[in-house]
């Protein structure tokens, strides 16, 4: 299970499903693995403002990965505009304004270039996956096994 | 023709053989995949998105998410979680290296995501199987209702899902449709090949709000072979106005009454059997 999954996933039972504790859902006897994928920076920047940063802070420290920042990364950090924007951009222009146009045309984007922050985060989140081990509900205590990365979350008929 | 649905529960009926069977017929791969674009084109998603297959079995709906706008597939490519009732069904997947994300799961159990999660949704061929209840203690209804309820929280305001699926009959054609106009959709149904033996349902789905157009009649109408049945007049008239003992009234009652389990099956073949959870 990809730790993308891991940020939206929250605990099957239904008595749950108000309670704050019951996301996000805690690894335990993780054992991990990286499945190369490729960069999708349309996709990153998508999603980033839907993240719940953090959370997915706890996660990565109970895994014992590296540290991540204290806050989600900027929009405009995931990537560079075209070969025309320089490194340093004009004073007084917002980066963010030149780059995201409120009607953005629905196919042919300018050349953009991830940043080696989209490419930590696409690293973060959909490349590192949990092969084995458990998902813990912080409230009410239950474990979904996983194994070869599939999680089962299948309730007993007394659970739902 | 027999339908597998009557035969066995999800889980037992996909199993090792038959999912491999299921996964290798290039006539299932053809079908599988025409539904797929056809779902696509109903999504109109523009850009890469966030997006649950539901009932994704092996991966042959799941997989044509994961390609580019090129290779036919508007807006991709996206990423995709997908579960499945069935170990066996999602082995395959393993095996094949799909690159969506997978898990076990019943339907009919709910949608366990934080509220907002997806941009969009499919289900291709798998919501028909949640009118069948496995045990005493479930009811179609029931098992409808915590599906169509979980799915729509999971999605994004002005998100939209799609699911194409085999009513046996149209009682059960409306019993799914209206499990999700009661879970808060918007939603019409779209029929392909009406009448003949290769009729395709769709039940495009609307979450209101955002800025995508959450008027369903808006989604098909003007698509060829479309039929739009708009369930929110009724379902609008609900919520009040209705005089007590008219007609309306009368079938808004009766409704009702349907939605407490008048369809529920008391028992079945399968009541009791083992489940199998182990990989
Ligand atoms: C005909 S297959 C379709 C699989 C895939 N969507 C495709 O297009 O190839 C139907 C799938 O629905 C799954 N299914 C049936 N009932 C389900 C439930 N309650 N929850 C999740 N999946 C279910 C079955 O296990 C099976 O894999
Ligand atoms: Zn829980």
């Amino acid at each position: 299970m990809k730790l993308l999954t891991l940020n939206f996933l929250t605990c099957a039972r239904k008595t749950c499903k108000s309670a704050p504790s019951s996301f996000p859902l805690h690894p335990r006897e993780a054992e991990l693995e990286v499945v190369q994928a490729d960069v999708n920076l349309a996709f990153l920047k998508n999603i980033l403002p839907r993240l719940m940063w953090g959370e997915l802070r706890t996660i990565t420290g109970e895994l014992g990965l590296p540290t991540l920042p204290d806050t989600a990364p900027e929009r405009s950090a995931l990537f560079t505009a075209a070969a025309a924007v320089s490194e340093t951009t004009t004073p007084g222009v917002d980066p963010e304004a030149i780059d995201a146009p409120e009607h953005p045309a629905p196919v042919e984007e300018p050349e953009e270039t991830p940043t080696q922050t989209a490419i930590d985060l696409h690293r973060i989140l959909l490349e590192t996956c949990i092969k084995e081990g458990k998902l813990v509900c912080g409230n009410c205590g239950h474990e979904y096994a996983v194994k070869e990365g599939v999680a089962n979350f299948l309730l007993p008929g007394h659970l739902v | 023709m027999s339908r597998p649905e009557d035969t066995l529960p999800p889980d037992l009926f996909y199993n090792d053989t038959e999912s491999r069977k299921y996964t290798t017929s290039s006539r299932i791969q053809k079908i599988q995949s025409d539904m797929t674009h056809r779902a696509l084109a109903l999504l109109q998603l523009r850009s890469p998105s966030l997006i649950l297959d539901v009932g994704c079995g092996s991966g042959l709906s799941g997989e044509i998410l994961s390609n580019d706008a090129e290779e036919g597939t508007p807006g991709g490519p996206h990423v995709w979680i997908g579960f499945d009732i069935s170990a066996s069904m999602l082995g395959v997947a393993l095996e094949k290296e799909v690159e969506g994300d997978l898990f076990l799961a019943d339907a009919g159990q709910g949608v366990p995501f934080r509220p907002g999660t997806f941009d969009a949704a499919i289900s291709i061929s798998a919501v028909q199987w949640l009118c069948n209840a496995e045990t005493s203690e479930e009811s179609p209804a029931g098992r409808l209702s915590r599906f169509f309820n979980g799915l729509y929280a999971s999605l994004r305001r002005g998100g939209r899902a799609v699911c194409q699926f085999y009513p046996k009959n149209d009682l059960q054609k409306k019993m799914v449709s209206s499990a999700a106009v009661k879970a808060g959709f918007g939603a019409g149904l779209l029929e392909d090949d009406m009448g003949t033996k290769n009729a395709k349902t769709y039940l495009v789905l609307t979450v209101g709000g955002g800025e995508m157009d959450g008027d369903i009649t808006g989604v098909v109408r003007g698509m060829d072979g479309v039929d739009v049945h708009d369930d929110r007049r009724r379902i609008k008239n609900r919520k009040g106005e209705d005089k007590k003992g008219s007609k309306a009234w009368i079938m808004r009652k009766k409704e009702q009454m349907e939605s407490k389990g008048k369809v529920v099956k008391t028992n079945s073949k399968y009541t009791g059997r083992k489940r199998r959870i182990a990989f």
